[in-house]
């Protein structure tokens, strides 16, 4: 049968937030019994976006990472009473009478995506718009409303979502949890790797080095490799972090430059390297 | 559970269902467009057939929407301030501070009644002073130019003009130097998505961020599919903005930060390398253009000894000469698309002290490269779709049910229609609230109050003529008396206009002796009025609008949209509380002064007039009313035999204008050929300033340009600079429109990058600064912060980032709320105006243009506790 999964675009996302405001407008003080009950005014971030910088000024990128309920094949929310239980289109409900009371499936989840509501002593969550789904709508809100396609709702056989996120190189976030998520993301690059980027400059003639060439070296062994461009600026990208690397920039008649560059989380965006004539 | 009704709205971002159950709104989401909606079009650029897709897109604060509806600050009865007695003591010292007790409608009516009655009769003609604040929730019949202008021209109210805010260097700079006055100072836009598609090889954003400012204005996300397109297509975007902004995340390929206030410098020098390298377009500035020569030698230093070369400008901006030297000869090899601005027009840019020069700039350097050729134009990427401009649907700025011809652009096609013989409806006039009569400007409302004389040149968004901002006017008018009354419309002018620590003083210590509010959310200037009247959104009134429509200064506006879309604008839920439509509030005014057939034309209601309206648009030769009320929205067919008629190319050919736009008019022009100046030429030696200059030399304001004058509140006004290091952009903001969707408890008070709950329960307004400045501080990403200098001081929230350069600090315009810690006027705000920091100052002492990206301040770590 066709099942319920979401692709989030990691790159086509820049933070609008209709997706967050779509889950308010359609939560907040509306129940919808079996499914939900009303999510408070305050406070809940079903749809919770993650916000990240990569590199430094000048050379900076943004990432950010829209995270619903992962509704997980292999949930550590999922109850034996069915206080919370598993849909078989694969979505995750917590049933919002039987969990009243019961805190401990806040703590459960590894992704931090369930929130307590104080007034009605329950546990709540996205609930990938079931109520809807049901009612025939082939979206969520949040994908109905994202405005740059990032968040796709895919409703298709197991086989066929794994031949979509094989050709889409489409990752789940935090594999190692393996709790088996439907949600899947694409560039989640943009989170668990890092850049190097850089500026490089003639000395002599005091122009942009356009043309020279940026390798990026772990322990001798070529990682990557970028050409600079007319702006003199070259950007290294999907490089473990928390590493040290040696990156070295030449050009045909110029002295190779070395630097080392410590790769953090945030990536690293060096200082204007000027390369000097033979 | 009842049963769930879906409806149609229409907001100021994006048209919306409506799903209304019980009587309460549920849900509201963007329009799929039904199988029978024709509309869509298809663009054949570089081996892709484009077309847009069939959904309508959404704002942040659209979507937001039922949260203000329901909003716990919303106003549900009348109010009056408790220490107040129109009779008796008026106490106008406590406003701000005193509280409100709810009376009856009854009871406001009277005391808002004699007070009209007092004024008219003992202080004169024109002491009656309102104005309302720039946006409005949507619709043509409730909007500001139609049921307000309709009310305050049938009471002869004097009105407080807006400046043209969001034009400012476009209207006092390039209007000289090019015309479209009937823009405002900036371009057409007509079929340059087609183009760009098609011929452009680069867009350079200055100052633009379409996917913030809702495309361009009003129209959600629509043009963000087609920049998508761009990308796909192979089209490089470059990005000049002191902040790496939410169109540069997405798209960008590169992105500069000068130094705030030095993009003419920027500008010059890469004019300065295409003079020196021969990569202009010397037949265009042959043909095209008058006074180049003169230019020319400033650039090269011929006049002054400073040759504007890319090393000087490196001084000034911070940016590498190299970088802006690579720039300049990318630009000159390809086919480039400027984005001054995402309506072609606008940016912060334009409202800063260095903001004429630099919409002179835009124009100069796009004239170099050819403008009007294909592929090379001003165009900021948010209009331009191919669209039937021919189908006669107004925008806001049309008049509505007012036909006033001063406020508005009634007079252009829509009076005649409106009005017209055996409708038996009649437009407004208002004989105080014209050139020869009584006049405030906006931005010196609070001089105003206060009763101090003043002169100024250029009324409202004075576009009739490239002469008329020259004209100048007087505080108070001759023979008209000081303002005795304000009647405002709205409370944003704390958090919008500038070094507004001046407009809660002038509530408390000026000599207004009664200020009405009216207004839908008690915040803002809402605390200081006498009594308070409860309005309610267009969810709870009939109205009818089109997405992304404003017209008037933007003829043409939902060119921006993908499909043009009219929503029948249904009243979902019944006004909330006591609260009335703005229309009903106005009839009962009138009534109680003897007009009120006169503003309801003979007992009109909201809908009687949606369906006149209707009738007097091109909407029946497609649909019928019974048909457009049921179905809720009408999307006008593209037509199969549309011809392509990109803006400016017959300027660039020499042709007469073939373009629909409302402008150059027939008499500015010499039989519809050339611009709207006395040349008809671009002019880089401004005939209309030396004509000017007969009367008043403006030294910040000169006839030749553009040229690099330092900003007056920079980084070379160095004993300022020292004490106050920081310079403040504060760009329309991202998730609110303006102060619509800030505060009041609505949810984008959770969005992260906009407000940040501390422990205190207050949600903190955001300033960003880069890393280097907050170490150098003490501030770490989170910290509560005192941002300040000599005009006021605000408490923020830090955002450490990247996304700025070091020196320049971040946070939107438009706080919608305003909350002293002490006296109001005199202490710091902790709602997040920014604009108590801002300089009162006029761009240049002749344009009446606000100035708030120049400004500077200083920040530190606040340990202070808001209660």
């Amino acid at each position: 049968m066709k099942t319920w999964h979401m692709v989030i675009d990691i790159e086509r996302c820049h933070d609008c937030n209709d997706c967050f405001l779509a889950d308010k407008d359609e939560f907040v003080e509306n129940d919808f019994p079996p499914y939900s009950a009303a999510q408070p005014w305050h406070g809940h971030r079903w749809m919770n976006i993650e916000r990240g910088e990569r590199g430094q000024y000048p050379i900076v990128q943004t990432r950010y990472l829209p995270k619903p309920c992962q509704h997980c094949d292999a949930a550590p929310c999922l109850t034996e009473d069915g206080a919370v239980y598993k849909r078989p289109d694969g979505l995750v409900i917590i049933d919002p009478v039987k969990a009243v009371g019961r805190r401990e499936i806040v703590d459960s989840c590894p992704y931090g995506v369930i929130y307590w509501n104080e007034e009605k002593q329950l546990a709540q969550k996205c609930t990938g718009c079931a109520h809807l789904i049901d009612a025939g709508w082939t979206e969520t809100r949040c994908s109905q409303v994202c405005p740059t396609g990032a968040i796709r709702v895919v409703l298709a056989e197991e086989q066929e979502m794994a031949r979509l996120a094989e050709a889409e190189d489409l990752k789940v976030y935090l594999p190692e949890l393996s709790s088996r998520p439907r949600v899947y993301y694409k560039n989640l690059y943009r989170w668990t790797h890092a850049f190097v980027a850089g500026n490089v400059a003639f000395k002599d003639s005091d122009e942009c080095a356009e043309g020279a060439t940026a390798v990026v070296e772990h322990e001798g062994q070529k990682l990557g490799e970028a050409v600079v461009n007319n702006y003199g600026d070259f950007l290294i990208d999907r490089l473990e972090p928390g590493r040290t690397y040696a990156l070295t920039v030449s050009a045909p008649g110029y002295r190779p430059e070395t630097r080392e560059a410590a790769v953090g989380e945030d990536s690293l965006t060096l200082e204007t390297v000027f390369l000097e004539k033979d | 559970m009842g049963q769930v009704e879906r409806l149609t709205n229409c907001t100021t971002g994006g048209p919306v269902y409506v799903d209304v159950e019980d009587g309460r709104i549920i849900r509201m989401f963007p329009i799929d467009l039904a199988d029978d909606d024709k509309g869509d079009w298809v663009i054949d650029a570089r081996g892709r057939k484009l077309t847009p897709p069939r959904r309508t897109t959404l704002s942040p604060h659209a979507q937001a929407q039922r949260s203000m509806i329901y909003s716990p600050k919303r106003i549900m009865t009348p109010l009056k301030r408790v220490d107040f007695d129109h009779r008796g003591k008026r106490n106008i010292h406590n406003r701000g501070v005193s509280g409100y007790e709810p009376i009856s409608w009854e009871a406001a009516l009277d005391i808002c009644a004699d007070e009209i009655e007092r004024c008219r009769r003992e202080v004169g003609p024109g002491s009656i002073l309102t104005t309302e604040s720039s946006h409005h929730l949507w619709g043509n019949i409730g909007y500001r130019h139609s049921a307000y202008n309709r009310f305050l021209n049938i009471m002869g109210f004097a009105h407080a003009g807006h400046n043209p805010d969001s034009w400012e260097g476009w209207h006092w700079g390039a209007m000289p130097m090019w015309g479209n006055s009937h823009r405002l100072g900036i371009p057409e836009q007509y079929d340059l998505l087609e183009d760009a598609l098609k011929h452009s090889e680069m867009v350079v954003f200055w100052s633009a961020d379409p996917e913030t400012t809702g495309g361009g204005i009003y129209s959600a996300f629509e043009s963000t599919i087609r920049r998508f397109w761009m990308k796909e297509l192979g089209l490089k975007m470059v990005f000049i903005d002191p902040y790496f902004n939410h169109t540069a995340e997405l798209f960008g390929d590169k992105w500069f930060a000068p130094r705030l206030g030095t993009d003419v410098a920027f500008g010059l020098a890469i004019a300065h390398t295409w003079l020196a390298e021969g990569t202009y377009d010397k037949d265009y500035i042959e043909k095209r253009t008058t006074g180049f020569d003169e230019w020319k030698d400033y650039v090269l230093g011929k006049t002054d000894n400073v040759p504007k070369t890319c090393e000087w400008a490196e001084a000034e901006c911070g940016i590498p000469a190299r970088e802006i030297r690579a720039l300049a000869r990318e630009w000159g090899a390809k086919k480039t698309m400027l984005a001054s601005g995402s309506l072609g027009g606008w940016g912060g840019a334009c409202r800063s002290a260095t903001g004429n020069e630099w919409a002179r700039t835009m124009v100069a350097l796009a004239a170099m490269q050819g403008y009007g050729k294909p592929g090379s134009n001003i165009w900021g990427t948010a209009q331009g779709a191919p669209s039937d401009e021919s189908f006669c649907f107004p925008g806001y700025a049309e008049g509505g049910i007012s036909g006033d011809p001063e406020k508005s652009a009634s007079a252009y096609r829509w009076t005649y229609r409106m009005f017209a013989h055996g409708t038996g409806s009649h437009p407004t006039v208002n004989t105080h609230d014209s050139p020869e009569g009584q006049s405030v400007p906006r931005l010196r409302i609070p001089e105003a109050m206060m009763h101090e004389p003043f002169e100024w040149r250029g009324k409202g968004f004075c576009g009739s003529s490239i002469e008329s901002q020259m004209q100048k006017y007087q505080y108070p008018a001759p023979g008209y008396p000081f303002i005795e009354m304000y009647w405002r419309y709205g409370g944003s002018f704390i958090g919008t206009m500038q070094q507004t620590n001046r407009y809660a003083r002038a509530y408390r210590e000026g000599k207004v002796s009664f200020v009405v509010n009216q207004s839908i959310w008690f915040e803002g200037e809402t605390r200081f009025a006498d009594i308070v009247l409860p309005a309610c959104t267009n969810f709870e009134r009939w109205d009818l609008a089109e997405f992304g429509n404003c017209s008037g200064y933007i003829p043409d506006t939902f060119i921006q949209c993908n499909h043009r879309v009219i929503v029948f604008q249904k009243k979902c839920i019944e006004p909330l509380g006591e609260s009335r439509s703005d229309y009903d509030i106005f009839a009962a005014v009138t009534d109680r002064l003897g007009v009120g057939d006169i503003f309801t034309d003979g007992g009109r209601d909201e809908y009687d007039w949606c369906k006149l309206y209707y009738d007097a648009t091109d909407l029946p030769k497609c649909i019928s009313w019974e048909d457009f009320e049921k179905k809720g929205y009408f999307v006008v067919p593209f037509p199969d035999d549309h011809v392509s008629t990109p803006a400016m190319r017959w300027f660039a050919e020499g042709r007469k204008r073939d373009t629909p736009d409302w402008g150059p008019r027939p008499g500015d022009t010499i039989g519809m050929r050339g611009l709207q100046t006395s040349s008809g030429k671009i002019e880089f030696v401004a005939s209309a300033i030396k004509r000017l200059e007969r009367d008043v030399v403006d030294p910040e304001r000169p006839a030749m340009g553009p040229q690099f004058i330092p900003s007056w509140e920079g980084h070379h006004t160095t004993e300022l600079y020292d004490k106050y290091p920081l310079q403040m952009v504060s760009p329309h903001p991202r998730f609110s429109f303006h102060t619509m969707g800030d505060g009041k408890g609505s949810w984008l008070n959770e969005v992260k990058d906009h407000r940040v709950l501390k422990d205190d329960g207050h949600y903190y307004y955001v300033m960003r600064l880069n890393a280097k400045d907050a170490e150098a501080r003490g501030v770490a990403d989170g910290d509560l912060i005192r941002a300040f200098n000599d005009r006021g001081e605000v408490i923020l929230c830090a955002q450490v980032t990247e996304r700025l350069a070091p020196g320049t600090v971040h946070a939107y315009e438009s706080c919608a709320d305003y909350i002293p810690l002490g006296k109001p006027g005199e202490s710091a705000d902790i709602a997040g105006c920014i604009n108590l920091l801002t300089n009162k100052r006029f761009i240049t002492p002749t344009s009446t243009a606000m100035s708030n990206n120049s400004c500077l301040i200083q920040v530190e770590k606040w340990e202070g506790k808001a209660s």
